[in-house]
């Protein structure tokens, strides 16, 4: 292990700027003059924006670098998804501005809850020993926890943060249970450690019980933040009951810092434990398919059938991770950054129609919005035909690379699945464009376009799910050279 | 005469399955919070026993380290937890008068 450089934290910067915004962001709660919600809204932008600037100046790393005594890896991996993680927040907040007025609550610790947790974010993706990974997972879950239930008089809010914290908790002790399991098996913490150190430990018959024990453990820490079937109960009651612009931070972000680390840990950490692995993924990814899906047909609250939805597309990207191969790898980069923008988008119309807090969240709320509001209804419909898979949209390419690389691995069955499963989904998705365009509604109140930044997020949001429809080449150029060195 | 490894281990295991029973059969919050308190702490014992056999067997000094500073950090990580989940608990009293989770019980399906 070598010791630490002074010039090596100058790769830390970006990570520095925000943590410090966010800290700042914090004391200027305290003071009294401090409501203005466009201020605290416009810091946070500005540090995120910094932040990805620094970012793009250090520029694409053409070699993997392992800073910080092994903790810290700077390669093309971690800056594909900084870029994303530092996008949605940023559209988080766009989402979030006319939400906070509206109830009241304090922009400044909302703010800074999402730059911390955006943070832990940052170090997810960059993070090289189990033990930075799960620090950084874990500033991200608490700041999760607050945020989720940050509509303080809100029991439905407050019932999902309590839901939300009592199973984060469980199942992070699970994961770092497993960790401990692993550190015994091999002596280190480090991940290209590990992988050399776990052949040997295999050899032995305790070493490869201890082993088999704790990656196990890890893989059901990791399942349970991705909100895979039978780790995902969490899921619909937190997405349904967190103020919606948290839902959508829940669904984008973290889920995708999620998948980050677990295919960082699959790959760099367990290679030996390859057709372990890939038998586990397959049954879960199947198991999340066909239970999300089956479950988002039955729900009435559009935020409980997307969060359903959300854990069945948790499923279809599991069938890019367990190819273990380039093409599974850079498909699920793919899929994961298409399905930030629909989603963002997705719920962003969803917020537009929320008139207070919780309303305007049932289907029957869609009815003739087509009249209503033209625009919102075409924006909703691209984002439905998108989450369901059909072209010109993004979220098709995402699918047909995914179940490709599927096929080409010999996963023929798990890539059937998901084809016959996609199928199902497009009668929930369907069903809100048919209460958007064929029926009647029963008040013709025209919705209002009164938030620019809303307007604008859900527009920017369907010009990126149609162009990477019509042009998905260079978002699979971008994802196939940020895999250098990963594999 | 030392204790073996073993012997700290099935402790720890035996700790931990006591937290995880805790959590799925209790249905007070905050008993729900010390049991996962409890399956922390196991973890903690298995990484200070592990740590201290690395530093017995082989006299490996990074293992050792790596091992006590990871404990160190699930200690503060459980700190941390413990401010979280007390003000959510504070938080859920007063909307409803109680931390039953039986009674959170606003959405389901």
């Amino acid at each position: 292990m070598d010791s630490i450089q002074p010039q090596e934290f100058l790769l830390l910067v970006p990570e520095i700027v925000l943590a410090s915004a966010g800290m700042l962001l914090l004391l200027t709660g305290t003071l009294k003059t401090s409501n203005g919600y466009r201020l605290c809204a416009a810091i946070s932008l500005a540090a995120l924006a910094l932040t990805a600037v620094l970012l793009l100046i250090q520029g694409i790393p053409g070699a993997p670098r392992v800073i910080l005594s092994g903790m810290f890896i700077v390669d093309g991996y971690s800056f594909f998804w900084k870029l994303l993680f530092l996008v949605a927040s940023a559209f988080t907040v766009l989402l979030s501005d006319r939400f906070l007025s509206d109830g009241g609550y304090r922009p400044a610790e909302f703010y800074s809850l999402i730059l911390l947790a955006t943070t832990g974010m940052l170090f997810m993706a960059s993070g090289y020993s189990l033990l930075s990974i799960w620090i950084s997972l874990e500033l991200m879950a608490l700041s999760s926890y607050i945020l989720a239930g940050y509509f303080k008089h809100q029991t439905k809010s407050n019932e999902a943060a309590l839901k939300y914290f009592i199973l984060g908790a469980l199942s992070s002790g699970i994961l770092v249970y497993g960790i401990s399991l692993l550190y015994g098996a091999t002596g280190t913490i480090q991940l290209d450690e590990l992988a050399a150190a776990l052949p040997a430990a295999l050899a032995l018959e305790t070493g490869s019980r201890l082993a088999a024990a704790g990656w196990l453990l890890l893989a059901m820490g990791l399942f349970f933040k991705v909100a895979a079937v039978p780790f995902h109960v969490w899921t619909p009651d937190v997405y349904e009951g967190a103020p919606t612009p948290v839902t959508v931070f829940l669904a984008t972000a973290s889920k995708a810092a999620s998948f980050a680390i677990l295919v960082r840990i699959f790959y760099q950490a367990l290679p030996a434990l390859a057709p372990d692995w890939q038998w586990i993924t397959a049954a879960i990814a199947v198991v999340t398919m066909i239970w999300g899906n089956l479950a988002a047909l039955t729900q009435t609250n559009v935020k409980r059938m997307l969060a359903y939805s959300s854990v069945a597309h948790a499923g279809y990207v599991l069938i890019g991770v367990l190819a273990a191969t380039e093409d599974g790898l850079w498909a699920v980069l793919f899929y994961l950054f298409a399905y930030t923008f629909i989603t963002i988008g997705t719920f962003g119309t969803v917020i537009l129609l929320e008139r207070k807090e919780y309303a305007g969240e049932t289907y029957s709320d869609y009815a003739g919005l087509a009249q209503r509001s033209p625009f919102l209804a075409a924006m909703m419909l691209v984002f439905m035909l998108a989450l369901t898979g059909i072209p010109p949209t993004g979220g098709f390419f995402g699918k047909i690379y995914l179940f490709a690389a599927a096929v080409e691995s010999g996963w023929i069955w798990v890539a059937v699945v998901g084809v016959l499963t996609s199928a199902i989904s497009l009668f929930y998705y369907i069903g809100i464009g048919v209460q958007m365009y064929l029926k009647e509604s029963g008040d013709d109140t025209p919705s209002a376009l009164h938030a620019p930044g809303l307007v604008g997020t859900i527009a920017v949001c369907a010009v990126i799910t149609v162009l990477l429809g019509i042009l998905p080449e260079p978002l699979v150029q971008f994802a196939k050279s940020s895999l250098v060195g990963l594999l | 005469m030392t204790v073996p490894v073993s012997w700290y281990l099935a402790l720890a295991a035996a700790l931990f399955g006591i937290g995880i029973l805790g959590v799925l059969s209790r249905r007070n919050a905050i008993t729900m919070f010390l049991s996962i308190e409890l399956m922390l702490n196991s973890v903690n014992l298995t990484i200070v026993a592990f740590a201290r056999s690395f530093g017995d067997r082989a006299g490996d000094m990074t293992a050792v380290l790596d091992g006590n500073v990871l404990v160190l950090m699930v200690i503060a990580v459980a700190a941390a937890e413990a401010a979280v989940g007390l003000a959510l608990f504070i938080a859920v009293y007063r909307g409803r008068r109680s931390i039953d989770v039986n009674r959170l019980n606003l959405m389901r399906w």
